[in-house]
């Protein structure tokens, strides 16, 4: 019983990265329905650039982290103006393919500039585990699940109250009548993208200071896909607790079926499994919009 | 400079319909295969097995231009369902099934396991139908990996050449003859396909399924036909690469896989059979031509060979992004353009 405690812990701190980069995901496709498959990538160049200052530039670790959030903010205004903006009103068999390409680009970057080994954070927070009801937890796992749910109290506000938050909400809605009430969508283009890659920025640092960061970080983007699905692909909510369910469930199927079966890296698939099946039974999710069309 | 008529003139439908619109098409065609057919004598290997992997690529690009390009369902699984007919193939063919009928069984595998994932492309589209495809792969990479007794898992499954009547072909130039055989095969079943009843049923549900459906055709049957001929097109693919490379891992048919053959058409040209080649070869060709230029400037920057896994990556991503803005329709566009202005050399117009 404490094994399966352990999992659904783990799976909680995973889960909550998960739900991190799901929200960037979801906000990129509520405001621009751009279907983003280099969200993984934005999490992996996060960690290494906040890797490189603080390790390679030995620059204090808040310095460097608020300088890789200036740097995704960069990346993502380029990103946006030159790849996805000259591709809106394309298919979306085109929009995907060129996020495909740009995680390519992405990755290749990566692996070029810091090489393919696995790189090691210095440990910033005390490696002395907490004891919570009788189980070990390493005070990383704790921060790391505060401040995703720092991060997503700070974007309900976000999007609740201020003026550009509604905005985006606005344009999410009906973009031509979000135009014509004087909101610049072009502007909020960026922006959607802009927080996307902070956001997922934050949480390939997080990851960085459990486990270390290589250049199959990107892989990440992938698992984004069932959480969206389940949570419904354009509801912040929905991504949040996507990201905890699928991250405590692949965490509980992995153990079950090393335990019943003796099957290794189930992890890997069990998530997509359930993606299927939601896919199947109710396709726009727990939260999201409900689109009545006959297929 | 051109034989060719500067309009075509038909009397009937059937006519314009033909696979060759023109004489000149027609000697143009044989010359190029006659060219194909002798440049096995005088190619060194190297340049064979490049021949031989876009061949094969070419079924790939083709199958998955008929269910992408022509009937609008988008796939990311293309990879997986080649790795199903590779690895039927090689069981067949294991089992000492004569080397076409392990390669028709190997696409009947395929084809089976490509309309169960297509099936629920009858209620979903865009986006949810792409995620879907995206599961598929992923959960056949995963049978792939740890079916060890089907599979051999992680190790690998070894398979013979191809031998019919006795004849092993087992080089490069000899097996050529065989894939170029298959593959001409294949194009001409696709190219038939589009331009018959089931094609013209593809392309009405690419443009729009609800027309479609009301003028009369079967959605999810035709659908299902789609993911059926496709993953049994990408089968037979996979089931040549198997006996071509004489030796399958799971990792061969990965995500990368899927993602260079959506690459492929859309460098191509999407619903266009003429630009699924096209894109196969430009694919195929670009990480050659890397190591080309890599190793000619190895003089002048020598540590150039840790970084060339990396940035062929990059150049891909490059080549994928730089086309879906620069040229949306692909290398057959720019095809077509050259043709139109050498028919009319020297007047514009």
């Amino acid at each position: 019983m404490e094994y399966y405690l352990q999992l659904i812990i783990n799976g909680l701190v995973v889960g909550s990265i998960y739900s991190l980069v799901a929200l960037g995901f979801v906000i990129i496709f509520k405001a621009t329905k751009v279907v983003n498959f280099a969200q993984g990538e934005l999490v992996m160049v996060g960690a290494y650039v906040c890797f490189a200052l603080t390790v390679q530039y030995q620059l204090p670790f808040l310095v460097s982290f608020f300088l890789t959030l200036v740097f995704s903010v960069i990346l993502a205004i380029l990103v946006e103006r030159l790849v996805l903006r000259p591709l809106i009103g394309e298919p979306i068999i085109s929009v995907i393919m060129v996020t495909i390409g740009l995680s390519s680009m992405l990755k290749s970057f990566v692996q070029m500039t810091w090489g393919t080994q696995i790189q090691v954070f210095p440990p910033i927070l005390p490696q002395e585990p907490y004891m919570l009801m009788g189980l070990p937890i390493a005070p990383v796992y704790i921060a790391a699940f505060g401040l995703s749910l720092l991060l997503f109290g700070v974007f309900s506000l976000f999007f609740k109250y201020s003026s550009l938050g509604i905005a985006m909400r606005a344009t999410a809605f009906d973009q031509q009548a979000a135009q014509s009430m004087g909101i610049g969508i072009k502007s909020i283009f960026a922006l959607s993208w802009c927080i996307a890659a902070v956001v997922s920025s934050i949480g390939g640092i997080i990851l960085g200071n459990i486990n270390g960061i290589n250049a199959q970080l990107g892989q990440l983007g992938l698992k984004v896909f069932p959480a969206v699905i389940l949570g419904g692909l354009d509801s912040l909510l929905g991504a949040a607790l996507g990201g905890l369910i699928i991250g405590v469930l692949e965490n509980i199927c992995e153990g079950a079926a090393k335990d019943l079966f003796g099957l290794g890296g189930f992890k890997e698939v069990a998530s997509f499994v359930v993606l299927v099946i939601i896919l199947m039974i109710k396709p726009h999710g727990l939260f999201g919009t409900k689109e009545i069309e006959r297929v | 400079m051109s034989m060719q008529k500067c309009g075509l003139f038909y009397t009937t439908y059937g006519r314009e319909d033909g696979l060759f619109p023109s004489r000149f098409q027609k000697i143009c065609l044989a010359l190029f295969f006659a060219v194909l057919l002798i440049c096995p004598q005088f190619m060194n290997s190297y340049v064979m097995s490049i021949m031989n992997l876009i061949l094969i690529a070419i079924i790939g690009a083709v199958s998955l231009n008929l269910l992408t390009g022509v009937c609008g369902q988008m796939s990311l699984g293309h990879g997986a369902f080649l790795g199903v007919g590779a690895y039927g193939a090689a069981v067949f063919s294991n089992m000492g099934a004569p080397f076409f009928l392990a390669l028709l069984g190997g696409g009947a595998v395929s084809a089976m396991i490509g309309m169960i994932f297509g099936i629920p492309s009858l209620r979903l589209k865009g986006i949810y139908l792409a995620i879907s495809t995206l599961a598929a792969q992923l959960i056949l990479e995963y049978v792939f990996l740890h079916a060890g007794g089907l599979t051999g898992g992680a190790n690998g499954l070894p398979v013979d050449a191809p031998e019919i009547m006795g004849y092993s072909f087992d080089t490069d130039s000899k097996i050529f003859y065989l894939i170029l055989f298959v593959t001409v095969l294949c194009v001409l079943v696709v190219t038939n396909v589009i331009r018959s009843r089931p094609g013209r049923a593809f392309v009405a549900i690419r443009d729009y399924h609800q027309s479609a459906e009301n003028v009369g055709v079967n959605l999810f049957a035709f659908k299902l036909q789609a993911f059926g001929l496709s993953s049994f097109l990408a089968g037979v693919a996979g089931g040549l690469w198997a006996h071509y490379t004489m030796y399958i891992t799971p990792e061969q048919f990965s995500m990368g896989l899927s993602i260079s053959y959506l690459a492929m058409i859309i460098i191509g040209g999407m619903g266009s059979v003429l630009g699924s080649i096209f894109g196969a070869i430009f694919i195929t060709l670009l990480p050659e031509m890397l190591n080309l230029l890599t190793s000619s400037l190895s003089g002048v920057a020598p540590d150039l060979s840790a970084i060339i896994v990396p940035m062929k990556e990059g150049v891909f991503g490059l080549m994928l992004v730089l086309f879906l803005i620069f040229e949306p329709e692909g290398l057959v566009r720019k095809w077509r353009l050259t043709k139109a202005y050498w028919k009319l050399y020297p007047f514009a117009y």
